[in-house]
């Protein structure tokens, strides 16, 4: 009766991910002294902040019933181009500290201009084409991984400056500077989601089409601007992961994170059925996800192992969820 | 304990967040009885069989089934035991054909293949004896609504069910599927089934059953047999009082015409050349028998269905209309009858689904201003008397009549000129469905203009100004005074009257 009923009425697609998150925070704290230490904590935040960053984008993306499996190769393409853009640019600016200023500025904004061209793609073959969000983004998940290897020659794009790590390894008050985007984007995105007519369109596209469009809400603008603020996300974490290493690799750049992106969406308590959701859940899906690995490596266990831990991570919460609804 | 009790309950009550549904329920079902149960909206009827189908479990009591305690954690313990419920929204696959869906998750199987043979036999057998002409290989969606609630009885007798629970029936039926329907059911009864009948046609009710129980928020007023008790009684007792009079007194509309529709068709066929006018403060009916075209004329007025010719003129100007976001933008909101499918959004509370189609009103620059939003969602819950735990409860949580005031509100929310409501009282109560005429009534007062589509005739007689009633996709007749009568319409819907 006692344990039983209180774990019923606990609010799992609220709190779910919290007490997780709660859980393994401890359970780490005793597994490794190291992993409390400042350093380590940041380290972990930088480390989630990529695919964070993406999770964000993907919450509106599965609110509104959908799904886009193409980021991980949107991500290697967008940075790669944005690189060879960076390195044109300082060609045609010159030298000098403000026109390689100049240069990091336009790199940027290609990079985000065209992963809102890429998912604005994938939005307009799945609302104009009828065409499942699974398979329009299998299709393009190949499509851009392609171009990338394609263009690169598969091999790695690689930047002339010297200056554009400083955006992906600084720091601003002690913080790295993908980990102060990644919160203050949360942040704006929380605010979309719940105070803005975009938030509360897309929960009502998700949760019931036919009612959406009986309300006159136009649902195919609503479902394909998913995409491209998707596609969006992914620019800036291109931004920030070209950054910090001056470089993408066309072959195994942005790899995986279509799982990882969707894994903290699912994780932090929105159903892959859509309808509702909280950026706030993603945000700690994706510290959770971070925490694992941070976890593993500190005890020594093999890194090819983590896929199997995130995965159990995955369906486990997805069972939750379940035994909840029934 | 005695032999022919198949059902007993003992103190059932439940709780949803600490306000009690249901209070200290106790029936004792005999073995073949027809068993009816009615009530307001919220009255706990839905509550309870949900209860003993195993969908909630109580807060309170027991249940007996022949004679043993049983405890539903899930419909499929109740299934097991041979309790199974006639949903009022289907429980069947489209894509499939009538036997397949009959052996849903219990097919035969001859080793690992299935017996598609035996299904089908079994399946023959089954719907010739509700003597129904259905073939057992016909895909669901080309079934009429009757013919699907006969595969969902079917599918009942092929899990040998002993309680049957039949929750709002009659809806969708006509009067002569109705009959059908009744004769079924006393078929099964010779065959020593039970059932459990929820209705709000206390005519039905009281035709039907054997004994009736009437619930009036959560408590168990009386248990009468239904020789013993007339349909006024009933109403006393569901409301606790005398029932004034059902309809209001009916406005004069004003000259001013602020809808012609000319000649309208659509691209599918469903409407075929329908012209009409809607004046100024007028509630305008439209009749005509399950399939008409009714619904179809409307979605193809607010944009759903694509339009071939025709032209729709709002206070003198014609528009093209593509979209419902269109329609709301020149004043046409439209009501669905089809509440859970297009009306209403289940996991969203009542302020976000009163406000959806009328968000744009609630912001402040950006943002939407939640406390505006509440607080015009609470005039509605006061100005409907809307029933709900809070202002933050789910639509899931409430009541069909109650769900239907919100569908109410969230139209009206839009401000409309010109208001088209779809079946506005299917499947709700007497008490409710006098509030909503009112409310429709208070409507065209205030300069509103209402096209009312109803299957029921007394409703539209009722009601309704003005009577337009279609036969296939037309227009047969448009009635007004003393030509609003059952037997007119009747004659029109039916053809016997009118061009069609």
């Amino acid at each position: 009766m006692s344990l039983k009923s209180l774990i019923k009425k606990i609010d799992f697609e609220k709190y779910g991910s919290l007490i997780a998150f709660v859980v393994i925070f401890i359970i780490s704290s005793f597994a490794s002294p190291y992993f409390l230490q400042l350093q380590n904590i940041l380290n972990i935040l930088r480390q989630v902040s990529y695919t964070g960053i993406i999770a964000l984008g993907m919450t509106f993306v599965i609110i509104g019933g959908g799904i886009d499996l193409s980021v991980g190769s949107m991500t290697a393409l967008v940075g790669g181009i944005s690189i060879l853009s960076l390195n044109s640019a300082m060609k045609f600016f010159g030298y000098g500290y403000w026109n390689e200023i100049m240069a990091i500025i336009v790199a940027v904004i290609v990079s985000i201009a065209l992963g809102a061209a890429f998912g604005s793609l994938n939005g307009v073959a799945i609302t104009k084409g009828r065409i499942p969000p699974f398979i329009v983004t299998l299709g393009t998940m190949a499509i851009y991984r392609s171009l990338a290897l394609y263009i690169g020659k598969a091999g790695v794009f690689t930047s002339n400056s010297y200056m554009y790590p400083e955006l992906g390894m600084g720091y601003f008050l002690g913080v790295p500077i993908p980990v102060w985007v990644f919160f203050v984007m949360a942040f704006l995105f929380h605010i979309i989601l719940n105070w803005t007519r975009y938030g509360r369109y897309i929960c009502a596209v998700g949760s019931n089409q036919k009612v959406a469009r009986y309300s006159g809400i136009k649902v195919d603008f609503i479902r394909f601007m998913s995409y491209v603020i998707v596609g969006i996300t992914v620019g800036v974490s291109a931004v920030f992961l070209t950054s910090r290493l001056n470089s993408i690799s066309s072959t195994n750049g942005g790899s995986g994170y279509e799982l990882d992106a969707i894994a903290a969406v699912i994780i932090g308590g929105t159903p892959m059925t859509g309808g509702s959701g909280t950026i706030f859940g993603t945000v700690i899906g994706a510290i959770i996800l971070g925490m694992i690995n941070n976890m593993l490596n500190m005890l020594g266990i093999s890194p090819y192992l983590q896929g199997t831990v995130k995965g159990i991570v995955i369906i486990g919460a997805v069972l939750i969820q379940r035994k909840r609804t029934q | 304990m005695d032999n022919n009790i198949i059902l007993k309950t003992k103190g059932i009550a439940k709780e949803f967040s600490g306000v009690r549904v249901l209070n200290n329920i106790n029936v004792e079902i005999k073995s073949g009885e027809i068993f009816g149960i009615i009530g307001e909206n919220g009255a706990g009827k839905s509550t309870f069989v949900k209860i003993l189908t195993g969908i909630y479990t109580p807060t309170e009591g027991k249940i007996y089934f022949n004679g043993k305690e049983v405890q539903f954690e899930t419909p499929l313990d109740a299934q097991k035991v041979g309790i199974i419920m006639i949903p009022q929204e289907f429980n069947l696959i489209n894509d499939l054909n009538v036997y397949e869906n009959i052996f849903l998750g219990n097919e035969k199987k001859k080793r690992v293949f299935l017996n598609k043979k035996e299904m089908i036999r079994r399946t023959k057998e089954l719907l010739t004896e509700l003597k129904v002409n259905i073939p057992a290989t016909a895909r669901i969606d080309k079934l009429s609504v009757a013919q699907k609630q006969m595969v969902e009885i079917a599918k009942a007798l092929a899990f040998d069910s002993k309680l049957l629970i039949l929750d709002e029936p009659t809806t969708v039926l006509t009067r002569r599927e109705i009959d059908t329907l009744f004769e079924i059911m006393r078929q099964l009864k010779s065959r020593g089934v039970t059932m459990i009948y929820i209705s709000h046609k206390l005519s039905e009710v009281k035709e039907i059953c054997d004994r009736v129980m009437v619930l009036r928020d959560g408590e168990m007023i009386t248990i009468q047999d239904t020789d013993n008790i007339d349909e006024k009684e009933m109403v006393r007792n569901m409301i606790g009082r005398e029932l004034s009079q059902i309809f209001p007194e009916k406005v004069a509309p004003k000259e001013n015409i602020v809808l012609q529709v000319e000649n309208l068709s659509s691209v599918d066929g469903f409407t075929k050349d329908v012209s009409f006018d809607l004046k100024e403060g007028e509630i305008l009916g439209f009749a005509g028998l399950v399939g008409a075209g009714r619904t179809e004329l409307a979605e193809t007025i607010i944009g759903i269905r694509k339009k071939k010719h025709g032209k729709i003129i709002i206070r003198g100007k014609e528009y093209n209309i593509k979209n419902p976001a269109e329609a709301l933008k020149h004043g046409i909101a439209y009501l669905s009858e089809d509440r859970q499918g297009i009306g209403i959004l289940t996991n969203f509370d009542i302020p976000s689904n009163i406000t959806l189609p009328s968000l744009k009103h609630y912001l402040r620059r950006i943002l939407i201003n939640k406390r505006k939003e509440h607080e015009k969602a609470a005039q509605y819950i006061k100005r409907f008397n809307i029933k709900a735990a809070s202002l933050k409860s789910k639509l899931e949580y409430l009541s069909g009549g109650n769900q239907q005031k919100v569908s109410l509100a969230k139209s009206l929310d839009t401000g409309p000129e010109i208001f088209i409501i779809d079946e506005p009282t299917r499947g709700i109560d007497v008490n409710a469905k006098r509030e909503i005429y009112f409310f429709i009534n208070e409507l065209v007062q205030t300069g509103i203009s209402c096209i009312v589509i109803s299957s029921e005739m007394e409703e539209i007689i009722g009601l309704c100004n003005r009577v337009a009633v279609m036969r296939e996709g037309k227009i047969t007749g448009i009635l007004e005074g003393e030509h609003i009568n059952e037997e007119e319409i009747m004659f029109h819907a039916t053809g016997l009257k009118g061009v069609a």
